[in-house]
């Protein structure tokens, strides 16, 4: 059975830390090129077919903007 | 399938905890507090105790902690929240109450209020945040700042002779009769997240079941005084900061 999951980012509240970026197992998540209001490079699934739904994302980012979604297909 | 397709409350499995405010935090980015806030409004939610929680937050970065987790707050005086947190669960005993500290707070101007509560074994939940820096004031040397580490007020590194050594005072306090559940811990990875939000969760555990004071110190980065990104702190804190505080339950009974 394969899992397929997708994050959703409050991209005014992220502030570009990174650690989601390295922490995610299929390297799905990146830092984008254009910023939030506040001036950081807010994060976002740049290989949005690769992500598996784990929330590794979501536990460590320290300012709790990221929601995970998960499906089994 | 679409990402849309996914994207549907019924396939949610991760969300912000109920319990954190909708407020922005004020910490830098990768800042380690947010983590531990949440592990804690987590396992405040799990618990089902939001109302039955008093935090007591300390003078440093974390002072705004009343901000962002929705529970009952007190703050207190530098270094003094055990000895407010003794008083808060003594007067509430079938309250939570958790002493939320840094490393300036806890192992330097609270040294005295750490340990007597410790030793008295009040019933409450310290915890400890690490990053071997005084944050808030603008990166100075604090007691557990490792040797020939750079800081504002050691810009050669601290050394023995001039400063004397890091403080271990985890160790210190787990030789105490008051103790119950001494730990040191870490936020920089989902796993040691994991085990730190278990940690904490046992820590309300003993509380409720009267065992004893418990201690959860959290390894943590400061980047911003460290002056590294906030990956890079992480990489720092592992490769520096484990081998002199090795992570693992240091006391449990």
């Amino acid at each position: 059975m394969a899992i397929k999951g997708a994050i959703v980012v409050d991209t005014e509240k992220c502030k570009g830390c990174g650690v989601c970026v390295v922490n995610c197992p299929t390297q799905t998540i990146a830092l984008a090129k254009k910023v939030n209001s506040k001036g950081y490079p807010y994060c976002y699934m740049e290989n949005p077919d690769t992500c598996t739904g784990c929330g590794n994302c979501a536990i460590v980012c320290p300012d709790s903007v990221i929601t995970v979604y998960r499906v089994k297909i | 399938m679409d990402v849309k397709d996914i994207i549907k409350p019924e396939n949610l499995v991760y969300s912000k905890s109920k319990v954190l405010t909708d407020t922005v935090m004020h910490y830098c980015p990768g800042c380690s507090h947010g983590v531990v806030h949440k592990l804690l409004a987590e396992v405040i939610e799990e618990m089902d105790i939001q109302d039955k929680t008093i935090g007591v937050s300390p003078v440093g970065c974390a002072v705004f902690a009343y901000k962002y987790i929705n529970i009952d707050w007190q703050q207190a005086a530098h270094g003094r929240a055990p000895a407010l947190a003794t008083a808060t669960k003594r007067l509430y005993p079938d309250k939570y109450v958790v002493a939320y500290q840094g490393d300036g707070d806890l192992a330097s101007i609270g040294t005295a209020e750490i340990i007597h509560a410790c030793n008295r074994g009040e019933n409450i939940v310290v915890i400890f945040i690490n990053n071997a820096i005084y944050g808030m004031t603008g990166g100075q040397m604090a007691p557990t700042t490792l040797l020939d580490m750079k800081t504002a007020t050691t810009p050669y590194g601290r050394s023995v002779e001039l400063n004397g050594h890091p403080l271990k005072i985890t160790e210190l306090v787990a030789q105490l009769e008051g103790t119950c559940y001494v730990t040191r811990q870490s936020v920089h990875t989902p796993a040691s997240a994991r085990r730190t939000k278990r940690a904490i969760k046992k820590a309300l555990e003993n509380s409720a079941q009267k065992k004893g004071t418990s201690l959860i110190e959290v390894v943590s980065t400061c980047n911003s005084n460290w002056k590294l990104s906030p990956v890079k702190a992480n990489d720092w804190m592992v490769e520096n900061m484990f081998p002199f505080y090795p992570l693992g339950d240091i006391k449990d009974r």
